[in-house]
């Protein structure tokens, strides 16, 4: 299990502060869940840990600087999930979840028989060898997203972040991507970081959310505090009424502004 | 996984099959008769070293091609990409134009040599003009339609003043492997042993790519130095076939896409296919364009277009039908 670190980042477009003087400390197998309206900078901090934004300040896991890792090394310690995936219509779910062994394999080196095994029991856990010869082309967005997840899983890294993973989802795959997720997250020790627009979903699965606007944490904590009638107003502009069920469950209903 | 490797295994043993069949129909077939009646010094000096050149080219071209789909993830792109063709198309006209007569106490053919320096200084230029704007496959590829529109205005603008140089020029750029010598075999196989080690090196790495810039980076990837690897290796060996044989195209798009077709689209034995089946390919359309006019050979340029296109067209038909 690792941790994950954020000291003061900040990820700037041109101008634009994206993500300003982000400073978090996820723990250990801790689930945490950025949310805030579009643009706040949720993907920003995600982009900044998988090395695809250039950032100020320093990202650490388990106390030390990730960026003085080499690329695979990071790769082996972050796994990615994009919020929309490419994936060649042409590649099989095998091939495709073979390429999160990328970072244990040399330059000039190819996989091994390990890696081949690996892959196969990842496969077989969460229930895809269906998939393995099947084009990614013919899958349908719950088997191509399961198959993205099956990859990260792969990619043997202890932290996992995930960018927007039930976007393009409808409920019962939503449920089953986040259920795969928290199994994932408890059997390997995982440390989950997820930008989240469902709340409730978001409250659901994270141990700990924290509410970004316009690139600054503005509330951070377990669901029942960060997910306030008031707060989202605030921050979202948003008309919301907040159930909470008997057994924590905290519920994002909006309203209906003109009756 | 295993059982889908093996059915597509036999596609290597039985594409070096055609190529062998390939080359002994090009030793075979000849204005000067069929085996029979040729004699072996037409065979040997004439044929064979015909027979050799299209293989090398054809197995070049198609190899540079996919791997240059490959680095750019675009199944249009054919290894002239980035202003190699371009390039090689104003050196020799330069050539044509100021050469032919004050270079004739050279050591070395300066034809080649300028088509050579005229690739690779075109792609150059792409690369770092590409790499100005960022370096992603899009500012590259802009960059290259740039140097080419570039490169092939000057080049029409100094054929319109030397119009007695046009003939020359054209028959240049449509190809040629009529005259090839076991000098010519000599000169540019170094380049294409190198180049085809390099791409061959980098096949599980295109594979990483397909998934795009950004996730293969995530995977580990160092994706621009893959990008400039590949794209070094693949222009060094382009450069040094377009040399001796002129602007042969189609070739470097449509085997690739044979080879998927028939071999799915892992890199992996896309590359090594392209290889054997891109030789074989060239080597049979070096046929026809010495038997259809006589006297004087139809391009191979224009062959592999002629027979290539119809052909590609057919097989893309037929597979659409099946799947």
């Amino acid at each position: 299990m690792s941790s994950l670190g954020f000291e003061c980042v900040n990820v700037r477009y041109g101008e634009q502060e994206a993500l300003y003087a982000f400073t978090d400390q996820v723990k250990p197998g801790e689930w945490l869940c950025l949310i805030g309206p579009n643009g706040a900078g949720k993907s920003s901090a995600l982009r900044a840990v998988a090395g695809l934004v250039p950032h100020r300040g320093i990202i650490t896991v388990d106390g030390a600087p990730l960026f003085e890792r080499s690329p695979r090394r990071r790769a082996a310690l972050v796994a990615y999930v994009p919020q929309s995936p490419l994936m060649p219509d042409d590649m099989t779910g095998g091939e495709y979840v073979l390429l999160g062994r990328n970072p244990y394999i040399g330059y000039f080196g190819s996989e091994t028989k390990h890696d081949r095994a690996l892959v196969a029991d990842v496969l077989a856990r969460l229930d895809l060898e269906a998939f393995a010869a099947r084009r990614l082309g013919t899958l349908s967005g719950g088997e191509r997203q399961r198959l993205v997840i099956a990859r990260a899983v792969a990619q043997e890294a202890p932290i996992l972040l995930l960018d927007e993973p039930t976007s393009a989802l409808d409920i019962g795959h939503q449920q089953q991507a986040l259920e795969l997720v928290d199994r994932l997250r408890r059997e390997h020790g995982l440390t989950v970081v997820s930008a989240m627009h469902d709340l409730t979903l978001a409250g659901l699965y994270a141990d700990r959310l924290a509410l970004l606007h316009q690139g600054h944490v503005v509330a951070s904590g377990d669901a029942a505090h960060v997910l306030r009638p008031e707060t989202l107003s605030e921050f979202y502009g948003v008309s919301v009424s907040v159930h909470h069920e008997p057994d924590g469950t905290v519920v994002v209903v909006p309203r209906r502004l003109v009756p | 996984m295993s059982r889908l490797r093996a059915s597509r295994a036999w596609w290597l043993p039985a594409s070096l099959v055609v190529l062998v069949a390939a080359a002994a129909l090009g030793a075979m077939i000849g204005p000067a008769g069929t085996i029979s009646s040729a004699n072996w010094n037409i065979i040997w000096n004439i044929r064979l070293p015909r027979v050799a050149l299209a293989g090398i080219v054809g197995a070049m071209l198609s190899l540079a091609g996919a791997s240059y789909q490959g680095v750019f993830r675009n199944p249009l792109v054919d290894p002239y990409l980035l202003g190699a063709a371009a390039g090689a198309g104003l050196g020799a006209t330069l050539v044509f134009i100021y050469g032919r007569t004050s270079t004739s106490g050279w050591p070395v053919d300066p034809l080649p040599l300028a088509a050579f320096v005229g690739a690779l200084a075109a792609v150059f230029v792409t690369y770092t003009v590409g790499a100005s704007f960022g370096g992603s496959s899009l500012s590259l590829v802009l960059a290259g339609v740039a140097v080419a529109a570039l490169a092939t205005a000057v080049q029409q603008f100094l054929l319109l003043r030397h119009s007695e140089v046009i003939k020359e020029v054209y028959s240049w750029i449509s190809g040629r492997v009529s005259t090839a010598t076991w000098s010519d075999v000599r000169l540019v196989l170094p380049y294409v042993i190198a180049s085809g080690a390099v791409l061959l090196v980098h096949r599980r790495h295109l594979d990483v790519l397909r998934v795009g810039d950004e996730e293969a980076s995530t995977l580990g990837s160092e994706v621009r130095r893959v990008r400039l690897i590949v794209v070094i290796a693949a222009t060094l060996g382009t450069a040094a076939v377009v040399s001796v044989s002129g602007l042969i195209g189609f070739v470097g798009i449509m085997v690739p896409h044979l080879v998927r077709l028939v071999a799915g689209a892992s890199y992996r034995l896309v590359l090594p296919l392209s290889i054997v089946v891109g030789a074989a390919f060239l080597i049979l359309a070096d046929i026809p364009g010495r038997v259809l006019e006589h006297g004087s050979e139809t391009p191979i340029g224009v062959v592999t277009a002629l027979v290539g296109a119809p052909m590609f067209i057919f097989v893309l038909r037929s597979r659409r039908a099946v799947s």
